[in-house]
């Protein structure tokens, strides 16, 4: 491992000025899960790491009328302990408990998923399918990016020089609306996704008609992907196993998996229907309350 | 705020409740922290990678994989090791159960799986079978299949 200085500054704006000074040789560090493994594989050679644990921002986490907000440093452990978003963000829930094992959740956090944008990040199909928004400081200010367009490529995002990821923001559910994330994995616990689907759906009052959906992929393209017109087809249709086979079929045809050690181009485009149908059926469950 | 040279970082971290103040290196592993700095050995190197769990310690009370925390980052925080699960009086009943099970074989996997179950039994004192399973899914032995420690864990439950 390349020796680096470690940093921990107490603002965003010093953060930024340090991470701008060193370019890509400067990592931001929260839960240090997979940058310490990079670092140690000499992935990244790094001159500095700015641990953002001290800035009070990027810890907090907080849950209001207006939506969810979750610090870029926050915790898997702290998300899914949380009595409110496990009740009003259930499929946030289904990705943040399943990244890792114990001794990872009180670490790891979705601010490192989606920054270490591996394509099987547990935790961004729920936040694409939720319609999360992360928010991003850097040497010329503040900007949104929408998380779908977070990751550019394997482990590769939009942040350029100096920007650091502040917080995670997901607007409140509507009503009658439910998500629900699921990967398979050839184990039971510990595994990284073959394929991961993640959905929100908003229904009619009476539970009856889809209102609109939006259905995300994980490990099945360069990126989590967003299955827009999968989602988009079940707007106006009647919740019935027709609609949900018909979405389920799109939705395998927006993946473009590669085959490796984990699983072929055929097994993944197949899971993405199969998962996709469970978790719409899962997702109306839980707006139906 | 300079970032020149990978100088030492000066910490105070309260390791099995005695205090230490440290000069750490800004990429020292807490694992080499606590085995190379402290001299507390117990807590083991298995894979490096976040996979294994030999290196289980608790921080603030939350289990964590020592080799992928800095030790420059428990400034001001409370660390616990196997090292300190024994009283002058004996062994932590989880160690006493982990003897009597059968728990162990060649014990490289033992303090972390020791210091995890600790984590478990000291917020959830009645914990299921599958709720342990669960809980120890991030700690790998390739000797006993599991099971012994399940019921060794089990037995320390109340």
């Amino acid at each position: 491992m390349h020796p680096f200085a470690y940093v921990a500054p107490k603002t965003v704006s010093e953060a930024v000025s340090v991470l701008a000074e060193h370019g890509d040789r400067a990592r931001p560090l929260a839960g240090g899960t997979d940058l310490l493994v990079k670092a140690r594989a000499n992935v990244w050679d790094l001159d500095a790491v700015v641990d953002v644990k001290n800035i009070p921002e990027l810890m907090s986490l907080s849950i209001n009328g207006a939506g969810l907000s979750i610090g870029a440093g926050v915790p898997c452990c702290q998300v899914y302990e949380h009595k409110d978003i496990q009740e009003q963000y259930p499929g946030i829930i289904d990705g943040a408990s399943i990244i890792g094992g114990i001794q990872i959740q009180s670490r790891a956090g979705l601010g490192g998923n989606l920054c270490n944008a591996a394509p099987s990040g547990d935790g961004i199909p729920a936040l694409i399918a939720y319609s999360a928004v992360a928010k991003i400081s850097g040497p010329n200010g503040n900007r949104e990016v929408a998380v779908e367009d977070f990751a550019t490529g394997p482990s590769r995002t939009v942040l350029e020089n100096g920007e650091l990821l502040t917080s995670i923001e997901i607007p409140k559910p509507a009503a009658n609306s439910g998500a629900a994330y699921t990967r398979f994995i050839p184990r039971n616990e510990m595994d990284i996704a073959v394929a991961g689907v993640g959905v929100f759906v908003q229904l009619d009052s009476e539970g009856k008609k889809f209102e609109s959906a939006r259905i995300a992929l994980a490990s099945v393209g360069p990126t989590p992907i967003l299955a827009q017109k999968a989602g988009d087809s079940l707007a106006g249709k009647p919740v019935n196993d027709e609609s949900i086979a018909s979405a389920a079929s799109l939705a395998k045809d927006a993946a473009s998996p590669i085959t490796d050690m984990r699983g072929t181009v055929d097994q993944r485009k197949h899971l993405v229907e199969v998962l996709t149908g469970r978790m719409l059926n899962q997702a109306i469950e839980r707006a139906r309350g | 705020m300079t970032t020149n040279s990978p100088s030492k970082v000066h910490i105070t971290t309260t390791i099995n409740g005695q205090q230490h103040e440290l000069l750490v290196p800004g990429y020292m592993s807490l694992l080499d922290t606590l085995r190379e700095l402290i001299g507390l050995t117990g807590t083991k190197e298995g894979c490096l990678d976040g996979n294994c769990g030999a290196c289980t310690v608790s921080v603030d009370g939350r289990i964590v994989d020592s080799c992928l925390v800095l030790g420059a980052e428990v400034d001001g925080k409370e660390v616990d090791t196997v090292e300190g699960m024994a009283s002058p009086d004996g062994l932590h009943p989880l160690q006493q159960a982990f003897l009597e099970e059968a728990a162990l074989q060649c014990g490289i996997c033992t303090p972390g799986f020791l210091v995890a179950a600790k984590g478990l039994l000291d917020n959830e004192p009645s914990p299921s079978e599958d709720r342990i399973r669960h809980w120890l899914a991030g700690n790998l032995c390739r000797c006993t299949g599991y099971d012994k420690i399940v019921r060794a864990v089990q037995k320390a439950s109340s």
